[in-house]
């Protein structure tokens, strides 16, 4: 496809390399993964769900995740999207009202109720709210529920989103951002640190 | 739409069905756009899969990613362990839905039921021996937010017998559905 591959970049996987040859052998699963990057990022039609808004959910739902390399390649998306700039700060902010640890949450009433674990339930702040808009504010509350507690979530979160002016369209692709950007920093992180035993 | 939902209260290798909170495209709907997304074409019939082709790129290339990792079994990790780490990142994010679908995978294709069920009924601490053990451990600290997956985890399945390729199978399998339990959790509900 002739793109740098975003994986083995922030994994730092050399080419040639005994990690490089192993993803070799998962040839579709790389290259997949990586179309699945460019269309969420570069998508053929962003009349839903607009380039800075996956940019700026994007650095919130990395930055949840502490790891600070793939963080800085997605603050670095942000601060390079059209009006993106001046919400990195705001952002940043964010992530530190909503550092915790998951996954936790409540099961449906029953036997599993006693696995259920309680813990932060995050409301944008105040000032985050007008600089982010109404939009952007409640995709920010359901990015972190899914990133620490999706078993929470339930169909009144779909309401809130449609409410706050979301498309059922523009939920699917950004449920898919949220979600496979969980996938790619674990697969980044994963390998990484096999790299480093190896190194 | 929800108006016959039984939701499942346990986990189980029983087959669920699935009921989507926001509307799927109407079967009579659908493009060549959305068949290319849908990948195969059967997967008209299903609501979950209707419901992700509103975004038919990302759910093509998400499906391709997801048939890579899970059925190219011509080396790396059996397709048994694949299931396991599928089944243990969902036990433990809570997925009901998806535990069920690839316990009764992982069932199958290791032969061993009851050890599956304990995953189930127990959860992720369930005494498996010691490489599903490593397996389990390994697929929970990658789904930890934030991540605690560290160095240990690769010792311990190297000692249980993993190598590299099959340990990078485990990393896919298991980050691959942190992907897809956000999906199946955040937009419908398991029915039984």
């Amino acid at each position: 496809m002739g793109t740098t591959d975003i994986i083995d970049t922030l994994a730092g996987i050399e080419p040639g390399s005994a990690l490089d040859a192993i993803r070799a052998r998962r040839l579709q699963a790389r290259e997949n993964a990586q179309k699945s990057y460019l269309s969420l990022f570069e998508p053929i039609d962003a009349s839903e769900f607009s380039l800075v808004e996956r940019a700026a959910i994007a650095l919130f739902v990395i930055g949840l995740h502490r790891e600070p390399n793939v963080t800085a390649f997605y603050r670095a998306k942000l601060a390079a999207a059209a009006d993106g700039a001046r919400l990195v700060e705001v952002v940043e902010a964010e992530i530190g009202r909503g550092e915790t640890s998951g996954p936790y949450g409540a099961y449906p009433a029953g036997p599993l109720s006693a696995e259920n674990t309680a813990g932060l339930i995050y409301r944008v702040s105040a000032e985050g709210k007008s600089a982010l808009g109404g939009r952007l504010a409640a995709a920010f509350e359901h990015a972190h529920l899914l990133v620490f507690r999706p078993r929470d979530a339930a169909s009144a979160d779909m309401k809130a989103l449609l409410a706050a002016g979301w498309s059922t369209s523009g939920i699917v692709t950004f449920s898919q951002l949220v979600a496979f950007l969980s996938f790619q920093v674990r697969v980044v992180t994963g390998l990484r640190t096999l790299a480093a035993v190896n190194a | 739409m929800s108006a016959t939902v039984t939701p499942p209260v346990v986990f189980t290798q029983d087959e669920l069905g699935w009921v989507s909170w926001i509307d799927p495209l109407p079967e009579a709907e659908l493009t060549e756009r959305h068949f290319n997304g849908l990948v195969d074409r059967a997967r008209a019939k299903s609501e979950y899969f209707r419901l992700l082709v509103r975004d038919p790129e990302v759910l093509e290339a998400r499906t391709k990613t997801d048939k890579d990792i899970f059925y190219n079994v011509a080396d790396g990790l059996p397709r048994a362990e694949r299931e396991l780490a599928a089944a243990a990142t969902s036990r433990y994010n809570g997925c009901i839905y998806c535990a069920s679908v690839h316990a009764r995978f992982a069932s199958t294709y290791s032969k061993r039921r009851e050890d599956v069920q304990r995953l189930l009924d127990e959860g992720v601490k369930a005494d498996l021996g010691e490489r599903w053990n490593a397996v389990v451990k390994a697929s929970v600290a990658l789904a930890a937010t934030p991540i605690a997956f560290g160095p240990e985890n690769i010792e311990e399945l190297r000692r249980a017998g993993l190598d590299d390729a099959e340990i990078v199978d485990v990393i896919n399998g298991a980050s691959f559905f942190n992907w897809a339990n956000r999906l199946m959790l955040s937009l419908g509900e398991p029915s039984k």
